[in-house]
């Protein structure tokens, strides 16, 4: 029996999704749903746009007004959605790939822009819609399909890089913790500018089987033996923290010149359009 | 507000078509010789209560402007050269998904940088074929500054009605070319030019159904009490994906069709001292002008010479030109470029008289004297 919450939130007709078994997009996806839900939000009034990969998928199974756009173009249209109506609640879903490789240049300008949009991110460290080849995620040394040898690249730190591009919010979740995942995102929803909330996800088929993870229960075991808390993390040094994931809400703070949507419309009122 | 009489260049009467049309929204990133018309929409824009954004490139200018159309918005977005090939990919995704926008292109010189600042029409290929896949194109090329003031409504009305993107295919003669215009209010309007509203009442309670002997949709904008999904997959009529080959099938041949079976309504031509005409002078965009000058020249001279101009560059207005194809005996194509609609022109003329080229590519224009010495040129050959 499906629960209350996907019978409301989730279009069932859609369902079972296209998600391999395991999949950590699953629960992140419900994860914003719950949150939405908590923010006691009118569906209508709710936006929930996505570029392209498994994790962009989610969107269209979501019972809200649904855009599934281009790989990685999602934050982009929905700047276009928000400025338009700045009434709509405009969610952006995406992955590692889509938000910080190819639409990665979107992400940091809306940052810095603190237009009001929450973007979660399902980073699962790797390519899943296209078979496992290595995004800015992937650990070094890790494997793809393209990183035969052992990844070289050195990894973007998602929330970092949305913090020092302007982002007014960022957090970090993971699939196993759903109760601390959903807050963070409604905290996000909450906040009134960009918000990042990256939900660390898992790829048992790719990323899983090429660096040998083992199972998908050792691989959400593995994010509940090594997440720490921020806070906790703050009083644990460098030896310590070395090969864990720390998570909790990293950054909270309004912007002190304000949101997009609402600059512009100062605008508006001094020249008189809005009459 | 803008005075009804002005003198302004072809940007600047773009952007006040385009508020004239209902646009409310306008992202884009600047880029020679389409600049004008980003600056106009900044200026203008919030007067009317609209929305201006400058994004970080063209992918993102015109994936913002699709945004605010999916929400009811009407929008826009302009570029030039190496900017139209960056939007290609999200120009398809506005025909799948049938999303209304603007896509003005002013066309300057050659590919990469080429002269950036030079006039050409070497996109007008790019704007038929430019985005993967099989897909509809309306595109539209206007001659003259009033024109453009005309045309740009136009492509607003049609990307309404069709839920398409609309190509405005300028050229650097018409946008920077200044002229006294007159910018007609929108109760005045001349029935062809009357202004669009999509139609938002679903057919079927269903957002992607079209009524029967229909082709075209009618999604309501999001946050209007309809939820639904949109996506650049192939989808049914609820706007979710599908792999179903059949579905797949009616889709992208309904999306061809929505063109095909309204090409009374779309296509808009001109036509000048065709009736009894032995060489017809092919021309779109700002090459017109010169071309109409030339015809004036050589039928002074007794040389009987007329002139096609398509304005919907695409669809092409194919019957129109086999018509005249059958009375002429020689159709010369006159295009800033290396020779690309004359492709297109021999296709339809298909041997009904003899195609020839003329064509410009440094960077300068085509002067009414080149058309002259080429149609006399010709008409020799045809003899
Ligand atoms: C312009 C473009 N380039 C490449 C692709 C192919 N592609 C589709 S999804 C994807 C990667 C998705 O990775 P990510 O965003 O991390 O999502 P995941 O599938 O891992 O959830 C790529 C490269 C595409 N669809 N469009
Ligand atoms: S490939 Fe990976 S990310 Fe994609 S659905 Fe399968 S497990 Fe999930």
């Amino acid at each position: 029996m499906p629960s209350k919450l996907v019978e409301k939130t989730f279009r069932m007709e859609n369902l079972p999704h296209i998600w391999c078994p395991g999949c950590g997009h699953g629960i992140l996806m419900r994860d914003v749903a719950q949150a939405i839900e908590n923010c006691n939000l009118d569906p209508e009034k709710v936006v929930i746009v996505s570029g392209i990969g498994c994790s962009s998928r989610a969107a269209g199974y979501m019972n809200f007004n649904t855009l599934h756009t281009a790989h990685g173009r999602a934050i982009a249209f929905a700047t276009g959605i928000k400025m338009a109506n700045p009434e709509l609640t405009v969610i952006v879903i995406t992955g590692d790939g889509d938000c910080t490789a190819i639409g990665g240049n979107h992400l940091i300008h809306a940052c810095r822009r603190n237009i009001d949009i929450t973007v979660v991110v399902f980073n699962n460290n790797i390519y899943g819609m296209t078979g496992g080849q290595y995004s800015p995620t992937t650990p070094t040394g890790e494997k793809g399909t393209t990183a035969p040898y052992g990844n070289i690249d050195n990894v973007f730190d998602i929330t970092g890089l949305a913090q020092a591009a302007g982002a007014t919010y960022t957090a970090r979740g993971t699939a196993y913790h759903a109760t601390q995942t959903i807050k963070l995102i409604e905290n996000g929803i909450k906040n009134k500018g960009f918000s990042l909330i990256e939900g660390v996800s898992v790829c048992p088929t790719y990323y899983g089987r090429k660096n040998k993870k083992g199972s998908v229960v050792k691989m959400m075991n593995w994010q509940k033996d090594n997440a720490i808390d921020v806070k906790k993390a703050a009083n644990m040094d460098e030896k310590e923290l070395k090969g864990k994931l720390i998570i909790g809400e990293f950054y909270n703070n309004p912007s002190t010149t304000g949101e997009y949507t609402e600059r512009y419309d100062e605008i508006i009122k001094k020249l008189g359009g809005d009459k | 507000m803008a005075d009804r009489f002005a003198l302004l260049q072809g940007n600047e009467a773009c952007v006040e078509g385009a508020i004239t049309a209902g646009m409310r929204f306008y992202s884009g990133y600047p880029i020679t010789p389409s600049t004008e018309i980003a600056e106009g929409s900044a200026v203008r824009l919030p007067q009317v209560g609209g929305k201006f954004v400058q994004m970080e490139d063209e992918i993102g200018g015109i994936a913002a402007a699709i945004g605010a159309s999916v929400v009811g918005v009407k929008s826009m977005t302009a570029t030039s050269g190496p900017g139209f090939s960056l939007k290609q990919e999200n120009i398809g995704y506005a025909a799948i998904a049938e999303i209304p926008v603007v896509v003005v292109d002013v066309q300057r010189s050659g590919p990469s940088t080429g002269l950036p600042t030079s006039p050409s029409q070497g996109d007008v290929m790019q704007a038929r074929w430019g985005t993967h896949g099989d897909h509809p194109v309306i595109a539209i090329s206007p001659c003259s500054v009033q024109d453009t003031y005309y045309q740009t409504i136009r492509c607003f009305n049609l990307a309404e009605k069709y839920r398409t993107p609309v190509i405005l295919l300028m050229d650097e003669i018409v946008g920077h070319m200044r002229e006294g215009i007159e910018l007609v209010p929108e109760e005045e309007l001349p029935e062809e030019f009357k202004i669009v509203n999509r139609d938002n009442n679903m057919v079927d309670g269903k957002p992607y159904a079209c009524a029967k002997g229909e082709y075209v949709p009618h999604q309501p904008p999001f946050g209007t009490g309809t939820r639904y999904n949109i996506t650049g997959l192939y989808s049914n009529e609820y706007g979710f994906p599908t792999n179903d080959n059949d579905i797949a099938n009616a889709k992208a041949t309904r999306l061809m069709e929505k063109i095909e079976k309204n090409l009374d309504d779309i296509l808009d031509y001109e036509e000048e001292n065709l009736d009894d005409a032995t060489v017809a002078i092919v021309c779109y965009g700002g090459t017109t002008r010169a071309v109409m000058e030339a015809v004036a020249q050589l039928r002074n001279q007794g040389v009987k010479a007329g002139m096609f101009r398509p304005v919907t560059v695409w669809p092409f207005p194919e019957q129109r030109l086999k018509e005249i194809a059958k009375k002429v005996k020689t159709v010369l194509v006159v295009e800033h470029n290396y020779g690309q609609l004359v492709e297109e022109v021999e296709k339809v003329v298909k041997g009904a008289a003899k195609v020839e080229f003329l064509g410009k590519w440094d960077g300068t224009t085509i002067t009414p004297a080149q058309i002259i010495n080429k149609v006399k040129e010709v008409s020799k050959n045809a003899k």
